[in-house]
């Protein structure tokens, strides 16, 4: 199995932050968080929900199982039956999440998306990141705005920030100070790579290697979901 | 029973200087975009603008309609970012009260009720509060305790929808899979207009696609492709060709007179 990519093993991480879920909605933004959705769904996760990014819910055969308009998506968020992997313009140490601008907020240098949900989900439910490129310039020491919750200013019952999955690593917050942490390194990356793309010191006691997709995963992901290798345009071979 | 049609113009022709417009859809998807052109034609300036923000928001910011804008997000869905909605922010051009969506949708939702504001967990913890000091929690009064945003009613002069079937005295359906939040938006504001693909005696479809009642419509303007270069499923798709030649004119500012003339016809 010496050819599998970098982007397939993504997937499976991503795949593996549904692990236990059960019956909640996962919402993955993203080409690989969505197919490590759909891969946890027809592998370990039978009962996960997954939406088409527009208004129904659907099975892996692509039939609708259910009725999901945005409204009705604020209502699973406050209700907390969902786990969202959502992207990040830059995370730090302790999860916080920048999607709204880069800059001073008031006039930005850059103005990005906005807001958008992650507050909410960041407060209400389980929350994982994914990062494509994993740089000093997404994992920054402090974000410009914080747009999702981090630990340091985590309040409230359900507050639950998961994993951050990127191209070089896994890395959860289950420190005593809930700062970041290396759980593995994609085969091939080193402790230190990661440590020099990343703005602020990581902990790293115990990393393993992030796992290999088995073959059935692979056989999904390369004949089923993703037949064309899209994946390979988001995390290059 | 009254017959609420009118025109684009007649329906903008209400809005006044410095008053709070609401406008529905999501994104880059069914904007009422006809009522947004009469708007751009009109001589209205200084509005607050609440929006699931797209080409909409992007346009009013261009035209220099905005004095504030009221959003979760701007996003022209295909192409992530709104060129002309980050330039009025990185010029510092416009205020902003940038939402969570979830607590828009609650702020809403709130002036529908008539209620001064709704508790919402969204916001706490985050930069939302940060920057808009005049959000304020709320201690819940049962044994829990608990600290919650105080959002807001979200109250609207002017709501402007777009819907894919009306009849003449303001009953309106949706046939696409989401109704976004129109109802919420006429029912948070004192004017309601709503443009529709095509105005019609009777309707077809099931009962709980008929999403606005005539007690939520004040206006009823006939426009088909009213929503273009935005979706309007199943009616339309977005014009991607036409968003995208929205987008570079927008980038490139030396196309943009040129674009926007042959936008507006």
């Amino acid at each position: 199995m010496s050819d599998i990519t970098r982007a397939e093993v993504c997937v499976a991480a991503c795949a593996d932050l549904f692990l236990g879920a059960g019956e909640t909605l996962a919402s993955p933004m993203g080409l690989i968080p969505s197919l490590g959705a759909k891969l946890a769904r027809l592998t370990t996760e039978p009962g996960l929900l997954l939406s088409d990014g527009e208004a129904f819910l659907l099975t892996p055969e692509s039939a609708v199982e259910g009725w999901l308009p945005y409204r009705k998506v604020f209502d699973v968020v406050a209700h907390g039956r969902r786990h969202v992997v959502m992207g990040a313009n830059q995370v730090d140490r302790f999860g916080n999440q920048n999607i709204s601008a880069i800059g001073d907020h008031a006039r930005p240098t850059r103005q990005l998306l906005g807001f958008r949900g992650a507050p909410g989900n960041t407060i209400n439910h389980r929350t994982s990141y994914w990062v494509p490129r994993h740089s000093p310039r997404v994992l920054v020491e402090a974000v410009d705005v914080v747009s999702g919750v981090g630990y340091d200013r985590a309040v409230g019952p359900f507050h639950d920030v998961h994993r951050v999955v990127t191209n070089l690593a896994v890395l959860d917050f289950a420190t005593p100070d809930r700062s970041m942490r290396i759980v593995s390194a994609h085969p091939g990356v080193s402790v230190d790579e990661v440590r020099r793309q990343t703005s602020f010191p990581l902990a790293a006691d115990g990393v393993t290697e992030t796992r290999l997709p088995t073959g059935e995963e692979l056989d999904l992901i390369r004949t089923r979901l993703d037949p064309h290798g899209t994946r390979d345009g988001e995390v290059p071979r | 029973m009254r017959d609420k049609r009118m025109t684009a113009d007649e329906a903008v022709g209400e809005i006044e200087d410095g008053m709070t417009v609401g406008i529905g859809g999501w994104g880059s998807r069914r904007k009422p975009m006809t009522l947004v052109k009469a708007l751009l034609r009109s001589g209205v300036t200084g509005l607050t603008v609440v929006t699931y923000g797209g080409p909409d928001a992007g346009l009013l910011c261009a035209a220099g309609k905005v004095r504030k804008l009221v959003y979760g997000f701007v996003s022209l869905d295909s192409i992530p970012y709104d060129p002309w909605f980050k330039r009025a922010r990185e010029t510092g051009a416009i205020e902003v009260l940038e939402l969570d969506e979830g607590m828009l949708q609650t702020g809403l939702r709130a002036a529908g009720h008539r209620l001064p504001f709704l508790p919402i967990r969204a916001g706490l913890g985050s930069d939302v509060l940060t920057y808009a000091p005049e959000l304020k929690t709320v201690r819940s009064p049962y044994d829990d305790g608990e600290e919650l945003v105080a959002m807001p009613a979200l109250e609207l002069d002017v709501a402007l929808v777009h819907l894919n079937r009306a009849d003449r005295h303001g009953n309106a359906q949706y046939l696409g899979p989401d109704p976004y939040f129109d109802d919420l938006f006429c029912l948070a504001a004192d004017k309601r207009y709503v443009s529709c693909e095509q105005v019609v005696e009777t309707f077809d479809g099931p009962p709980q696609t008929l999403l606005l009642n005539r007690m939520m419509v004040d206006g009823v303007v006939e426009a088909p492709g009213g929503a273009g270069f935005t979706s309007c499923v199943p009616d339309y798709g977005r014009d991607e060709a036409l968003q995208r030649e929205y987008a570079d004119a927008a980038t490139d500012l030396e196309q943009w007179p040129d674009f926007y003339e042959r936008f507006l016809g």
